[in-house]
């Protein structure tokens, strides 16, 4: 739903780096996006095209990598993808269940290309 | 023929092109959160406001989840006076409630967007004149998308109630997750719907090992008690009451 001002944001920070660094136009933008960061990939893709026009961004093409939600074991410490209403860890002779960590809240600009 | 040599000229061209675009484009590294800029905002926020001494209640919760009715109940029994910040899409119907019970109030309308962030909110505390005491804000009414954002706080409370069902902790992980303090709210109404606690509980408890979970009536004012002391106290440690 916050997708629009979000990605005016992304185009902010891009452009504000790229004439920092005396460029000309973005050519590409690589954004870092978590499934639990709340923002939907591709309602970011939709904007970007709209928001990007008239901006040193118009041209620029936009690369998401997405990031999948991970528990972490209480008991063996592994990493795991949780499936629904489970908590479970997966590894095989483990009983223990799963903790919320960091990663897949990711939502940052990873880089710019410019040229 | 010709047109074997008229794609080959043709990639020839592309080659250079992108040979040229190669040697022209430079990537430069960035790693900036996009919500960084709000999280700036809503540290110097919460400074602001703890050196006032205002103990500040991000209120989240669903549309309907009694988040009006239990923040007149937290404020009729706190020690201290409060402050309300109302966030909603449209209309002032909260603050007009909030206002005629003498609550010094402060509407925000979104005017569509789903949460509140901290521009918003450093905006709307230069109407009070903050004096030590709490700082309620309620939410836009929305299970996702408040818990992403810091708007200056010093603990986020949760509003679920038990007509929305005992599987909210496994559908909207990170309000859950995210929580200082859950409040289960219409508890007097569980007799009546297929509300299974246990469920509930259970995934509470793996999402959030230690926000407290308070069962309560906005009707009734049962648990309210319970619920501010443990803001009094929460309050007293952070700001060192």
């Amino acid at each position: 739903m916050h997708e629009y001002r979000i990605t005016q944001r992304i185009i902010e920070i891009a452009e504000q780096q790229a004439k920092q660094s005396d460029s000309e136009l973005v050519t590409q933008v690589t954004l870092v996006v978590g499934d639990n960061s709340g923002l939907v990939a591709d309602s970011i893709v939709l904007y970007f095209d709209i928001i990007a026009k008239g901006s040193m961004c118009e041209s620029a093409a936009l690369i998401i990598k997405r990031i999948k939600p991970k528990l972490k074991c209480k008991k063996c410490g592994v990493l795991f993808e949780r499936k629904p209403f489970s908590f479970s860890c997966i590894s095989d002779g483990c009983d223990g269940e799963g903790e919320p960590t960091e990663i897949g809240n990711e939502f940052y600009v990873e880089s710019i290309e410019v040229s | 023929m010709s047109k074997i040599a008229h794609e080959t000229r043709f990639d020839k061209m592309l080659l250079l092109k992108g040979d040229k675009m190669k040697e022209d484009t430079r990537k430069i590294e960035i790693m900036e959160a996009v919500n960084a800029r709000n999280e700036e905002i809503a540290a110097k926020l919460n400074q602001l406001l703890s050196d006032k001494g205002v103990f500040t209640i991000n209120v989240m919760g669903a549309p309907g989840a009694g988040k009006t009715t239990s923040l007149v109940n937290m404020i009729q029994r706190l020690d201290r006076k409060c402050f309300v910040i109302e966030g909603d899409i449209e209309s002032d119907i909260d603050t007009k409630k909030l206002h005629a019970l003498g609550i010094e109030t402060v509407q925000i309308n979104t005017g569509g967007a789903c949460h509140l962030d901290s521009p918003l909110i450093e905006g709307s505390i230069r109407s009070f004149e903050l004096e030590e005491g709490y700082l309620f804000i309620e939410n836009i009414g929305n299970l996702v998308c408040p818990a992403e954002f810091a708007i200056g706080e010093h603990i986020k409370l949760l509003i679920s109630s038990v007509t929305e069902g005992s599987d909210k902790p496994y559908k909207y992980p990170l309000a859950f997750e995210k929580a200082d303090i859950i409040l289960l709210n219409k508890t007097d109404l569980i007799e009546h719907i297929d509300f299974d606690e246990d469920s509930f509980l259970q995934g509470v408890r793996r999402l959030n090992p230690c926000a407290p979970v308070f069962r309560v009536s906005g009707k009734s004012g049962i648990g309210f008690k319970e619920v501010s002391e443990w803001i009094i106290k929460k309050a007293s440690s952070c700001l060192n009451r």
